[in-house]
């Protein structure tokens, strides 16, 4: 199917007690919590494996003028010491993944200079140690801000780097008020618990060379394609397994060093060699997301109508690495005005390489232009969300399509009543004891892609179905919600469904990220439902027209069958396919919500405190309200920790991260996730996809962390412009605003 | 991590007597963080000497009405404890500061003390550091130094100790029993226990090679009102940025009969001025005390704001126990 129109009518409507939406538990928990769920690096498949550590730079530019492997290959247990002088021929960089140890050149630090494989995993890791490098090292360029005057139009990613409308310098210079503030936000680590891992076999055959790969992967045909490029394999050839994923969050999107190391050891070994990243190596090593500058500039009447607004972005990664963060885009089509502009500003560094992170762009995007939002309504006197309804657009303000839903407003509306907005007293007057009190809002919007998948279903002769997809769960709750669309087009329990993904040799799918994966897998699992249901008449000699399936038998007209039945000895399979088609070019199409934060400022130490959260959304069809409430609360959970904590500080000397370790890189803990609720307004969007769903993966983090600098601002009247808001921050602000009243006294 | 040798001695003298014998030992007890050091290479030991089954875990009180804790006395176990919770809250309530549920179930008193700083170029094997490496440079001065310290750094050295423990140690005068190989035993004084970088910044302690902690022991109670107020970036398990242990006794009108007060995430060593405590009892004044406490206080970029933190915090601190 192809989603060129709208999509009209489905099994899925009408169905109040459907199976589709309901809170079920996760069909996988059970495996989950008593360990039975292996992943990639528990996976006993494979036999005899060896294990791979990597040695990293240890500078960031320069060059390897000797590498002196001679104790490494002599510590017991020794396979193989790779480096660019034995490393087999690899192809060319697809993509971010590049082909490893090419030469004595260092780009940035970490960057592998040998692979190291050993009979056990102490053995290789002692053995890297012993691994001895001398360079001739330069100053690395690390520091955006030093390249920020020369950074460079970045090429297109999916969207142009650059956008215009009307004319932005003549409606700024003329508004009678306006904003001109600049916001920063640190390099941010996915910090994911299962880190990258790979077990990987090479087997030479007659008809050539394969591959496969147990590994921690989100998007499992992208990884396919781009591995066979690098490793010079047919793409048919390479296999890439991930049953079980422990987050992502963007930095399994596409293999990782790990992977390539794995297979071009194991091609040297002729057996099967697995390798984890440390959790040291996960912030060099794999990307992370950049840090960025970014400079918003509104305009606005006096009644706080948007007549220019402009949101510049730089960003940095690695030297010969194309990613830019785009954290203007959001900014073209949330909010009306006639004059506008973005632009998206790269600078090349001798830093690691920087990739798609929980909601890349949108997130730090919408942590600098919502809290810009709140700066004009202050300045304007105005409610936050009486200016952000001001600004509600009639459609796509750039686009210059509609959207296909937008409840924007309900959801600031609905969470305003919820939170109890109207207590929100004036900037830095509630007290709480020793605490600051201040309440602050955010809007949230989310892109809403759909991607192209397929999928394959088999009724069994027992009359259970097997749904097959190169889909992954990444900890979201896929599984079950594939089981869950499945039992419903089909009118089977989720018991009888067996859900099988997480393997190339399945159909094709999307891969989890973006917020596409259940949307565009799901889709395809519908599609092929369909066919499945219309095989199944047909064969049956039964009329499709009102035909319904429902606990476990079909029934049309005055016949009913049981599905066993229907399946025949054989069992019979169907198959499906979605692509995103018109749909996505005449309709803007995001999900929303809105974020309502309370938090405590100690008067005493500047130590910031959540003490609750609301977020109110819309994502379309709920498909699970549990899984999806549970993926909406870990993305402001996210949010907590960017407007908190989150922040690899980069030593500008060196290139690299100094606080590379879960001990000194921070992440909200339990404690920092106090009262947090979640909850979604009702909503069908059929421009979608046929599940009239959106995504909403990442949407929980787009504008929350927004929402807690705001209220910052409301506890204490500060306006904190650089991530994380900490209390070294807090403390500078304060005596700012001490030394003015002196000064003025 | 490197090939390493394991003992398991039975007795106190046979763990004494292995780590004189044996070149390069290193006593294990939680591993908490030795484990941690010794994946990094940052400690590599060639022998590791278990002491988890010494007869060391009790605590007892002392005839002179104090509490005698054994070395492998458990961070939570200690935290829970009777007495500690009524004559010593100071204790545990910075115990319980610490950590995790998990990490405090594994961590003993005598590994507490001798936990090593979380400065992030200590844990960086690719940077200069002169505690690791001695005479390689100091990576911290002039790089992001948030967590380091303002007092008693040198030139070769800015990390501070991470203990929140050794605070509340330090406020409670506690004494640190030992035994040497040679069977010898002796008592090292809280203060001066630890000891401030210099040029030896590899050298973190008093004790001797091999010498083994056995106790930590508390004098008699001194009651007043007992507070831990520890500054960090997120609301659990996190090093304090700066932590405040005080004992303070109220007295007639603003000024506190008797005052005791330790710092923690400022130096090398838990931090206590003695003319502090007195200029808070003879004048009342928490600022004045922390002229004292801040007396050649020194920020190195990023870890400026302990300065004015440590002031607010003791500020807020004594205020609480006038209060109490």
């Amino acid at each position: 199917m192809d989603m060129n129109q709208p999509i009209g009518a489905t099994p899925l409507d009408g169905k109040l007690d459907g199976l589709v939406g309901r809170p079920i538990d996760r069909v996988d928990g059970r495996l989950k919590v008593t360990g039975r769920a292996p992943y990639a690096y528990e996976t006993r498949d494979l036999k005899n494996p060896a294990y791979g550590f990597i040695v990293e730079a240890a500078i960031a530019k320069g060059r390897i003028r000797s590498l002196d492997t001679g104790a490494a290959k002599r510590a017991p247990g020794v396979l193989l010491v790779m480096t660019h002088e034995t490393v087999p021929e690899q192809g060319e960089k697809k993509e971010q993944v590049w082909p490893q140890l090419q030469g004595p050149e260092i780009r940035f630090h970490g960057q592998p200079i040998a692979f190291v494989v050993a009979e056990s995993f102490e053995q290789a890791r002692a053995a890297a140690a012993l691994v001895r490098a001398d360079y001739d090292a330069q100053t690395p360029d690390a520091s955006l801000r030093a390249a920020q005057a020369t950074a460079h139009e970045p090429k297109a990613a999916q969207t142009p780097p650059d956008s215009k409308l009307g004319d932005f310098e003549g409606a700024f210079a003329a508004a009678p008020v306006t904003l001109d503030v600049e916001y920063t936000t640190p390099v941010q680590i996915h910090a994911q618990m299962e880190p990258h891992a790979t077990i990987a076999s090479w087997e030479t055959g007659p008809d050539g060379d394969r591959l496969v790969l147990y590994t921690a992967n989100q998007m499992l045909n992208r990884g396919q394609s781009s591995l066979a490029q690098v490793l010079k394999l047919k793409p048919e050839n390479v296999r890439l397994v991930s049953h079980y994923i422990g987050g992502g969050f963007g930095s399994k999107l596409q293999p990782q060093p790990e992977a390539t190391l794995a297979a071009l050891a194991s091609k040297t070994l002729k057996r099967p060699v697995k390798v984890a990243l440390t959790r040291q190596q996960e912030f060099h090593v794999a990307t992370h997301r950049t840090d960025t500058i970014q400079r918003i500039r509104l305009g606005a009447d006096e009644t706080g109508r948007l007549t220019a607004i402009a949101h510049e972005s730089w960003s940095a990664t690695a030297l010969g690495d194309a990613f830019f963060e785009t954290s203007a885009n959001v900014t073209r089509s949330l909010y009306a005005g006639a004059n506008r502009l973005t632009r998206h500003r790269l600078a090349n560094l001798n830093v690691p390489i920087a990739s798609a992170m929980r909601a890349p762009g949108e997130a730090v995007g919408q942590l600098a232009f919502e809290c810009a939002m709140d700066e004009l309504a202050e300045r304007l006197k105005i409610d936050p969300i009486a200016l952000r309804i001001r600004n509600e657009p009639e459609q796509d303000p750039e686009k210059q399509v509609p959207y296909s839903t937008r409840q924007l407003v309900a959801c600031m509306e609905e969470g305003a009543k919820r939170f109890g907005w109207d207590k929100r007293a004036a900037a830095g007057t509630a007290r709480d004891g020793r605490w600051r009190v201040g309440l602050g809002m955010s809007a949230a919007a989310r892109l809403n892609p759909l991607m192209p998948s397929q999928a394959s279903v088999r009724l069994n002769p027992d009359g259970t179905l097997t749904v097959r997809m190169a889909m992954t769960d990444i900890g979201t709750g896929t599984y079950t919600i594939l089981a869950q669309i499945a039992g419903e087009m089909m009118g089977l329990p989720v018991e009888r469904i067996r859900v099988e993904i997480g393997d190339t040799a399945y159909p094709k799918a999307a891969g989890s990220g973006g917020s596409f994966g259940a949307a565009s897998a799901g889709s395809a699992l519908y599609v092929a439902c369909d066919n499945l249901r219309q095989a199944l008449l047909r064969s049956a000699g039964m009329n499709p027209d009102g035909a319904v399936f429902s606990e476990g038998r079909a029934l049309s007209g005055n016949r009913s069958e049981t599905l066993a039945s229907l399946a025949g000895a054989e069992g019979i399979e169907a198959t499906g396919e979605i692509k995103p088609g018109a749909m996505k070019e005449k309709f803007s199409q995001y999900s929303y919500g809105a974020h309502f934060a309370e938090v405590g400022v100690d008067a005493d130490t500047g130590e910031i405190r959540l003490r609750r959260m609301l977020g109110v959304f819309t994502g379309g069809r709920i498909l699970n309200l549990k899984t999806a409430r549970s993926q909406a609360i870990g993305g402001m959970t996210f949010g907590i920790g960017a407007a908190l904590m989150e922040a690899a500080e980069t030593d500008t000397r060196f290139g690299s991260f100094v606080n590379h370790d879960l001990a000194e890189y921070h992440v909200p803990v339990h404690a920092d996730v106090p009262a947090i609720d979640a909850v979604f307004l009702p909503e069908l969007d059929d421009k979608a996809n046929p599940l009239k769903s959106k995504g909403l993966g990442e949407l929980g983090i787009c504008g929350a962390g927004a929402a807690l600098a705001n209220a910052v601002h409301n506890a204490t009247g500060l306006r904190i412009r650089d991530y994380p808001l900490t209390l070294d921050k807090v403390l500078g602000g304060w005596a700012e605003q001490e030394g003015r009243a002196q000064r003025r006294t | 991590m490197k090939a390493f040798a394991y003992e398991r001695p039975a007795t106190i003298q046979d763990a004494a007597r292995l780590a004189a014998e044996r070149p390069a030992a290193r006593f294990i007890a939680g591993g908490t963080n030795l484990l941690d050091l010794m994946k990094l290479q940052i400690e590599t030991p060639a022998t590791l000497i278990d002491v988890n089954r010494l007869p060391l875990a009790e605590v007892t009180d002392t005839a002179e009405g104090g509490l005698r804790i054994g070395a492998l006395v458990r961070n939570a176990d200690l935290a829970a404890h009777p007495r500690v919770r009524q004559d010593y809250a100071v204790l545990a309530k910075a115990l319980l500061a610490g950590a995790s549920g998990q990490l405090r179930n594994k961590a003993t008193t005598a590994g507490n003390l001798l936990q090593r700083t979380r400065c992030y170029y200590f844990y960086d094997t690719t940077k200069p550091c002169n505690k690791r490496e001695p005479g390689s440079g100091c990576a911290a001065i002039g790089g992001f130094n948030r967590i380091m310290a303002v007092l008693g750094a040198s030139e070769s050295c800015i990390a501070t100790n991470p203990s929140d423990m050794n605070v509340a140690m330090r406020v409670l005068d506690a004494t640190v029993e030992t035994v040497d190989p040679s069977g010898a035993t002796r008592s090292i004084p809280m203060a001066e226990f630890h000891r401030l970088p210099g040029d030896t910044p590899q050298i973190e302690t008093d004790l001797k090679p091999g010498e083994l902690i056995t106790a930590v022991t508390l004098p008699k109670p001194v009651g007043g009102v007992h507070l831990y107020r520890k500054v960090r970036d997120r609301a659990s398990y996190a090093f304090a940025t700066v932590s405040v242990a005080a004992i303070i006794a109220k007295g007639d009108g603003d000024r506190p009969k008797f005052a005791k007060l330790a710092f923690g995430g400022l130096a090398h060593k838990p931090w206590r001025v003695e003319a502090a405590e007195t200029a808070l009892i003879e004048t009342g004044s928490a600022d004045a005390a922390a002229d004292r406490v801040l007396e050649g206080a020194r920020g190195q970029g990023s870890n400026d704001f302990k300065i004015p933190l440590t002031r607010r915090t003791l500020r807020a601190t004594v205020a609480e126990a006038l209060r109490a």
